[in-house]
């Protein structure tokens, strides 16, 4: 009894470790898609830029967190470089051709990544070591809460952002009704900069957390894309807290189905979520934003 | 304080307003009606800057605003309530009415709140509330109160009437005269014509994209012309 009880812990924190990154990645879907319309499939790419650029800091010698902040910025500079080159000139395409754009980016950038890195696997140091902490006959990697806390203090750190400044509420404004924003005097392209300034450095710092868990490389943000979206997906596109608890959901499932059945379909879990909860909830398990625009 | 020259606007190549010309001063409520498609709405967002001016000139207080893009007009102090209210619908009405400050920096937005609030008391009441949980009549205070929080020098009224009952018309038209009296410059646009041109000073009928009459509110309402197309008469 207490083994099954252990396994199943065991893996809830292996659920929750992955599923707080994708919940990190499917946050970065939510905010560029609220703001733009735009579903970014280079979100996925922000995250192995974080880990990568961290790696490589680092092994020019740069201390840990100096490399990791390096590797934010320069993540969020090209996130912004995406808004202005790929993004902006493309105001006013459909939907589906801005899609098209974002995955075109995305190949460039790991284009580029394998050029400018390598491509080989890499891990970074545990930020405190890796002497698994015991937890009801189950263990968890000091790595992991690194992973769920980052993940827990962004998301409050996003909320406080979107709630309680003018700035947040300028965001969830043009959201809610581009023509009317541009009408109370809002610069709605700085804030479309914005949104994907934030979704590039959520998705950098969940890389840096997560990297020295799941290892990285040049083509590792495909994957973290695909869970992201399916998670976005499942909590409803648009919602930022159906965004977390899809990634976490994500995870769990991940975690579970291939602890009790078999890993080999491990990443078959979020696209079976994906089709069981949208014939089920065609709008997410908290409603998605419907797509209405002036 | 505003002045328009031969003013050209069009949807890609559908041009919609052609040669239009008008002119508001300091304290005017100026009424601009005409039918439904005539073009009266395009007019106003061409003023706001969200819609793009195809030929001639804005000024505003004696500076060409043509190339001032639209969050600067706000800063300049042109403030539009937008046909259909547009107002954010998952907000609450006081984050609706605090963004309508977005672009102020003089610290006044909170006496303008609770002026707002006495104009329109059931805003008051549901300030908390999200503003699409508020009925059209009141969505339409929103809007006008959210305009108003910018402490505008021109308000531009894009059909406020719309889709209202009749009490709640009357309503918004006492707050229009009221502003007027504290000052407000508006350029008000109606298709209810007899209701606006009976508060406006003056008035101007857009005709598909053209002005088709111009005079004062009394002149607009006695025309014989204007009666028989715009007043039922
Ligand atoms: N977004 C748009 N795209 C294309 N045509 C438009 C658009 N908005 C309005 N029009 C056209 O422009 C003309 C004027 O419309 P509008 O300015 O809304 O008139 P009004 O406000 O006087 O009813 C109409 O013929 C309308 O069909
Ligand atoms: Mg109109």
């Amino acid at each position: 009894m207490a083994e099954v009880m252990a396994e199943f812990l065991q893996l809830a924190f292996s659920g929750l470790t992955v599923g707080a990154v994708y919940a990190l990645v499917a946050l970065g879907f939510t905010l560029i898609y609220n703001a733009s319309d735009v579903i970014n499939f280079a979100q996925g790419d922000f995250v192995m830029i974080g880990g990568m650029g961290t790696v490589f800091l680092t092994a020019a010698g740069i201390a840990l967190p100096l490399a990791a902040l390096i590797a934010i910025i320069g993540t969020v500079i090209v996130g912004l470089l995406l808004h202005r080159f790929a993004i902006q000139p493309a105001r006013g395409a459909s939907p589906v051709a801005l899609i098209m754009i974002t995955i075109g980016a995305s190949i460039f950038i790991k284009g580029v990544a394998q050029v400018v890195f390598d491509k080989q696997f890499h891990s970074l140091p545990a930020f405190s070591g890796d002497t698994p902490i015991a937890i009801g006959g189950a263990t968890i990697l000091p790595q992991s809460l690194w992973v769920v806390g980052g993940a827990l203090v962004l998301v409050v750190a996003l909320y406080m952002f979107l709630e309680h400044t003018l700035l947040g509420k300028a965001v969830l404004a043009t959201a809610a009704n581009r023509l009317a924003a541009r009408l109370v005097g809002i610069n709605v392209t700085i804030v479309l900069a914005l949104a994907f300034g934030v979704s590039a450095a959520i998705g950098a710092v969940a890389g840096v957390l997560v990297t020295p868990i799941t290892l990285t490389r040049y083509d590792l943000g495909t994957l973290f894309a695909l869970k992201g979206f399916a998670a976005a997906m499942v909590g409803g596109m648009g919602n930022p807290m159906g965004a977390v608890v899809g990634g976490l959901l994500i995870g769990l499932m991940e975690a579970f189905g291939a602890g009790y059945i078999s890993s080999t379909y491990k990443d078959a879990v979020a696209f079976i979520a994906i089709l069981v909860v949208l014939f089920f909830m065609p709008r997410g398990l908290f409603g998605g934003r419907s797509v209405e625009r002036v | 304080m505003l002045t328009v020259e031969g003013l050209f606007s069009a949807y890609g190549r559908i041009e919609v307003l052609h040669d239009v010309s008008l002119e508001v001063a300091a304290g005017e409520i100026v009424a601009l009606v005409g039918s439904n498609g005539a073009g009266k709405t395009t007019l106003m967002r061409t003023l706001s800057g969200v819609q793009p001016i195809r030929g001639g000139r804005i000024t505003f207080e004696g500076a060409t605003i043509n190339a001032v893009p639209a969050h600067l007009r706000v800063s300049l102090g042109i403030s539009q309530s937008p046909e259909g209210r547009q107002v954010f619908g998952p907000l609450s009405v006081e984050d609706n009415l605090r963004l309508g400050a977005y672009r102020r920096r003089d610290g006044g937005a909170q006496a303008s709140l609770a002026r707002i609030y006495d104009l329109f008391p059931v805003l008051r009441e549901k300030r908390h509330l999200a503003a699409m949980g508020l009925s059209g009549g009141q969505q339409q205070m929103l809007a006008i109160g959210r305009a108003l929080m910018a402490a505008p020098k021109l308000l531009l009224l894009d059909e406020p009437s719309l889709g209202l009952a009749p009490v709640l018309i009357d309503q918004i038209i006492d707050a229009i005269v009221t502003l007027k009296g504290e000052g407000m410059t508006i350029l008000l646009v109606e298709q209810n014509a007899s209701t606006a041109l009976a508060i406006a000073d003056r008035g101007y009928v857009l005709e598909t994209g053209r002005i088709a009459f111009q005079g004062t509110g009394a002149f607009l309402l006695g025309h014989p012309k204007v009666r028989e197309a715009y007043l039922g008469a």
